[in-house]
């Protein structure tokens, strides 16, 4: 079987970028990447930027609704993912689009980190 | 541009090029080297350079292409010294290449004109309203983040903070510096036309007393639509939008005598003759193109407004009719309430009021929805006229608006 592990939490109790804190933070990702894939159950995991670079998309009635920012409503639940590797906004937003299920719910994109 | 010994011909011509060539040259820096900020800060110190340069050996011969060719080499100096150098490398190799490519001496025209790109991203629909307005005010119209901060009433700290969040999330959301395709297109399209006609907006609402510590938005966004008709001269929605509020434009002495003034009461010999015909034409040849758009379809009927030789020999029947295909294209119900307001006219407040009703659950929180019904049940002569007055009183965000709305309803008595 496979399981996704979604990570959840409130941006400003991360340890801040630059501090020890944050060396020992990403040490600790790195070791978790490592028993992963030492044991064969790393299938792809990627960290996300901020919320503040999210972008929602809807379709309704064949066209489609952009709106700044993550997706918020708590009555319709995460029912999967897809990870796409497109040129820029507009090409992610085109392909999101023809999720289906953009048509009843909300399909909210949000850019890989990308580090170096 | 704070150098107070720099002779004035020379500050004047640097602050006309502000004026005039802000959002090109920019953009074309932008494009350049893909971060908002980045250009911003280079032209800045292109523009200082200008002030000490062009002051001991006059202005080049082509001050855009100075200028251009001067911030794309203060831009190789800022990478150069960046501690990110190594992540820069292709940013840097770009500036090289076009550094050796010299435009110094070029003839304006020779800088390629990204202004369009550039106002697709600054209005994507994946930023958010204000800021849309915003961006496109600071890189396109080459205001100050105060000058944007006063226009919205807003502190210049939260403007300054709304606008570097919006440039952050251009890049790192890879918003991209394209003009949309042909199937994004017209949707694309609306957005950008939508910015500037909230910019107009922001103005026409602006009271008397607020015009005086604001720039001229209202004047902005028509320039801003001159260049956008410019860059895509045969678009009949931009000529729309262009035709729309020059129309409007046209009638502010009037709208502005002593207190703000309903159509009705307009004295339209203070309409200006110059802006209507040019609206007029821009309507006529517009609708000629075959390709009716919202904006159109408004200025359509600014135009019949325009030729009406007063409020009740207006094409009021006409224009119930244009209302109809505007809810055909943009089913909305805010164009409802304006065809009600001419359904009044056309047919009586009747009339109007039973196409009003129904539109309450969507408008109850709208001031003009109030307003309109008021209007339909004082000429009516029914006693709800009063509350429906309080009410829209209550809702009303402009001083001038509240005091008309006050003095209608002591007619009343």
């Amino acid at each position: 079987m496979k399981y996704i592990a979604l990570i959840y939490s409130a941006e400003a109790s991360e340890p801040p970028y630059g501090t020890p804190e944050f060396g020992t933070y990403l040490a600790e990702y790195q070791a978790a990447n490592e028993t992963y894939a030492r044991d064969g159950v790393l299938v792809a995991g990627e960290a996300l930027n901020g919320v503040s670079t999210a972008t929602t998309i809807r379709v309704r009635d064949g066209k489609v609704e952009t709106m700044d920012g993550p997706f918020a409503e708590t009555k319709e639940q995460l029912g999967g993912f897809y990870l796409l590797d497109c040129d820029n906004l507009d090409e992610a937003i085109r392909y999101a689009a023809m999720i289906p299920t953009a048509r009843h719910g909300a399909i909210e994109i949000r850019p890989v980190m990308s580090f170096g | 541009m704070t150098d107070a010994a720099a002779p004035q011909p020379v500050r004047a011509a640097i602050e006309q090029i502000v004026r005039d060539d802000w959002g090109r040259l920019l953009s074309s820096l932008i494009r350049n080297l893909r971060d908002f900020q980045l250009a911003e800060d280079c032209l800045q110190d292109a523009l200082e350079s200008a002030l000490v340069h062009w002051q001991r050996n006059g202005p080049p011969a082509s001050p855009g292409g100075w200028l251009i060719q001067t911030a794309r080499r203060k831009a190789i100096d800022r990478i150069r010294r960046d501690v990110n150098f190594r992540a820069k490398q292709e940013q840097y190799a770009v500036l090289l290449a076009l550094d050796a490519d010299s435009v110094e001496a070029a003839e304006p025209e020779a800088i390629a004109d990204e202004r369009l790109r550039l106002i697709f991203t600054c209005c994507h629909p994946a930023l958010d309203r204000k800021s849309r307005l915003a961006l496109t005010l600071r890189t396109l119209g080459g205001l100050t983040t105060a000058e944007i901060a006063r226009c919205f009433l807003d502190g210049k700290e939260a403007m300054a903070q709304r606008l570097v969040r919006a440039q952050d999330k251009i890049r790192r959301a890879g918003i991209p510096y394209e003009v949309p395709d042909d199937d994004a297109w017209p949707a694309r399209l609306q957005s950008v036309l939508g910015v500037l006609y909230l910019i107009f907006n922001e103005g026409y609402a602006a009271s008397a007393g607020e015009r005086r510590i604001r720039v001229d938005l209202c004047e902005e966004a028509i320039r801003l639509a001159r260049v956008m008709l410019a860059l895509r001269p045969e678009e009949p929605e931009i000529e729309g939008l262009l035709a729309l509020m020059l129309l409007n434009h046209a009638r502010r002495a009037a709208r502005h005598a002593g207190g703000l003034v309903p159509l009705e009461r307009q004295d339209r010999a203070l309409w200006d003759g110059n802006a209507i015909r040019e609206g007029l034409a821009l309507v006529e040849a517009a609708l000629k193109r075959g390709r009716p758009g919202p904006y159109q379809l408004q200025a359509a009927i600014s135009a019949i407004h325009a030729e009406a030789p007063d409020h009740a020999r207006t094409g009021w029947p006409e224009i119930v009719l244009i209302y109809d295909e505007l809810y055909r294209l943009a089913p909305n119900p805010v164009v409802r309430l304006n065809q009600s307001v001419a359904l009044s006219y056309a047919e009586g407040p009747q009339a109007a009021l039973a196409m009003l009703e129904p539109l309450r659950p969507a408008l109850s929180g709208y001031q003009p929805f109030h307003a309109a019904r008021a209007d339909f049940l004082r000429r009516l002569q029914c006693t709800g006229a009063a509350e429906a007055y309080e009410e829209a009183i209550r809702l009303s965000q402009h001083a001038c608006e509240r005091q008309f709305l006050e003095m209608r309803m002591r007619e009343l008595r």
